[in-house]
């Protein structure tokens, strides 16, 4: 039984389906990574998963409840987090308060969270009294994710964490990812950099035209001939 | 001795005024600002909301005075505030309850909104004059003075007079606390904080977990004590008519945009840029020019006859929008 199970979803924002019954399962501690080409529904799924859209047919179970019908913030509080692609950060307030919104559903005390944060991303530490606004790509990807860390979620949903980003920060984003996922955590990311994905990917979901095309592992995925011809450039 | 008295006219004539003006403005803008940072709509009903306060709290104050109850020298309308305070805060949740909770649920552009506060603008306007008429209506008791133009000439034994107004005084003081309460608050506390973030980015607050409601009832809250508080100020500086804090908005909206819509430090910083320059254009520099030059001049020095000074804001508004319309504080475009 796959922690996050979502099944056969097919919806869109209204009007025409982007989404036809699309499935995506993530196993406790593992990391899966959707990718697919431009336009073939990734982040619509992943945004799916996360409630931002209506969903015609399909079921969200996580942790074996079923949250189909919940909206994002319920999502939130029943252990997802979800860093968007863009717009991800609060630009003119400090890192340390960034982190302090993401724990704002929190009741208790949080500075142990707050602390494994600093000590998975050293950089959030010394920079803790600067906006976010004020920080580079990388840096600011890192208080993304950070900030979602904070509810201390059991699944972590990434949109294209390394967009915008140069080679050595996205090496470094992936490496503290697969840290993240040691914790026990799952991760759902949507990656337009298919092949470095694949790589840290325990399970890897080739989406075209809003359903699955190929579904294996990360290493299957990237020795398929023909995934490599037909998406991974060769 | 001729520098020293033109320090002096230089401070009696612009400095204290300009300061006074400039702390009002800056409190009456720093609500617009607050408005626009969270509800992302220009409230055209700020000028009124002020006017409004303004005069539940000279009532109160009527009926403080009638019971015999003052503050000695300082002005019995500063008890009345907390009253006109509740009464705006309690205008505004219910205003927002019954007319901008709507167009926020059907997701209304901003300028449909702004339509919306026009709307509003003219029924607390209307309000607000059946409530209390459109006379002239002088409001302030206590001690006029807390620097009299004679009293100093005596004492300095300079030319030139120099007054400082106990409301001048009250101004500047009770507008530095509030804006200091209010920078406290926003960053120090969760609600300030959430204000913030909401202010930031509205979806990735509401993902956090922030309740959108309360940001918006607190935000109108404050709001309104601002606004009372400014309108009060302005009052007991000046007098009060009703239809003056409408021709107040301009010169507001012209703060909070140069100092950037949605950054509350731009408002501050705004509210004192334009005072100064409406008082300094407006002032006849003659007296001061002839003590510092060595001729006399002509005419009076002064590049703009006091009616238009409204002129000022508006000419630094359009230069703003222009040519940097997110402000000087980085705040969000128009």
């Amino acid at each position: 039984m796959s922690f996050l199970d979502a099944s056969d979803m097919t919806g869109g924002y209204g009007g025409a389906d982007i989404l036809h019954g699309c499935t995506l399962k993530v196993a406790k501690g593992e990391i899966a990574v959707i990718v697919g080409p431009n336009g073939a529904g990734k982040s619509t799924a992943m945004k799916a998963v996360f409630g931002m859209l209506n969903l015609r047919e399909g079921s969200v179970t996580l942790d074996g409840e079923d949250i189909t019908a919940l909206s994002p913030q319920e999502r939130v509080r029943k252990g997802m987090g979800f860093v968007p692609q863009v717009n991800n950060v609060f630009p003119t307030m400090s890192v340390e308060e960034n982190l302090e919104m993401g724990a704002f559903i929190r009741t208790d005390d949080f500075r142990d969270t707050m602390e494994q944060v600093y000590t998975l991303f050293p950089i959030l530490r010394d920079k803790r009294h600067q906006n976010a606004g004020e920080l580079s790509g990388g840096q600011r990807q890192q208080v993304a994710v950070g900030r979602a860390l904070m509810t201390q979620p059991k699944l972590l949903m990434l949109d294209e964490p390394t967009a915008g980003v140069s080679p050595i920060v996205m090496d470094e984003l992936f490496d503290r990812i697969i840290e993240v996922a040691r914790t026990g955590i799952s991760i759902l990311m949507v990656e337009q950099n298919a092949r470095q994905a694949l790589e840290i990917a325990d399970q890897g979901y080739v989406l075209v035209q809003g359903a699955n095309r190929y579904t294996d592992t990360g290493a299957a995925l990237l020795a398929d001939p023909d995934v490599r011809r037909t998406f991974l450039g060769g | 001795m001729d520098l020293l008295n033109a320090l002096v006219a230089i401070t009696n004539y612009i400095i204290i005024p300009a300061s006074t003006y400039g702390a009002q403005l800056a409190l009456g803008a720093l609500g617009v600002t607050l408005i626009y940072g969270i509800l992302r709509f220009s409230n055209f009903a700020h000028g009124d909301t002020m006017a409004f306060g303004t005069a539940i709290t000279i009532m109160v104050t009527w009926a403080l005075q009638a019971g015999g109850v003052s503050l000695g020298p300082l002005p019995t309308a500063l008890l009345a505030l907390p009253f006109g305070i509740l009464a705006t805060a309690l205008l505004m949740l219910g205003t927002d309850r019954v007319i901008y909770a709507y167009y926020r649920k059907v997701k209304a552009k901003p300028v449909t909104l702004v339509m919306v506060s026009v709307g509003v603008m003219f029924m607390m306007n209307a309000v607000t004059r059946f409530l209390i008429g459109v006379d002239d209506i002088k409001f302030t008791d206590g001690e006029r003075f807390v620097i009299t133009a004679r009293g100093f000439k005596e004492f300095t034994g300079l030319a030139e007079p120099l007054a400082l107004r106990t409301t001048q005084v009250l101004t500047l003081v009770m507008a530095a606390l509030i804006v200091a309460a209010l920078f406290w608050f926003l960053n120090n506390t969760r609600t300030g904080k959430s204000m913030r973030a909401f202010s930031d980015n509205e979806d990735l607050a509401l993902l956090s977990g922030i309740n959108p409601n309360r940001v918006v009832a607190v935000t109108w809250i404050i709001a309104g004590a601002l606004a009372t508080t400014a309108g009060v100020l302005y009052g007991l500086d000046k007098s009060f008519k009703a239809f003056n804090y409408f021709h107040l908005l301009l010169p507001i909206f012209a703060s909070a945009i140069l100092g950037g819509l949605g950054n509350p430090l731009g408002a501050i910083a705004g509210g004192f840029v334009i005072a100064f320059s409406e008082v300094g254009v407006t002032y006849a520099w003659k007296k001061v020019a002839t003590y510092v030059l060595p001729i006399e001049p002509d005419g009076l020095l002064q590049l703009l006859s006091t009616e238009y000074k409204f002129a000022v804001s508006f000419i630094i508004l359009i230069v703003v929008l222009l040519f940097k319309p997110t402000g000087l504080f980085k705040g969000k475009s128009v």
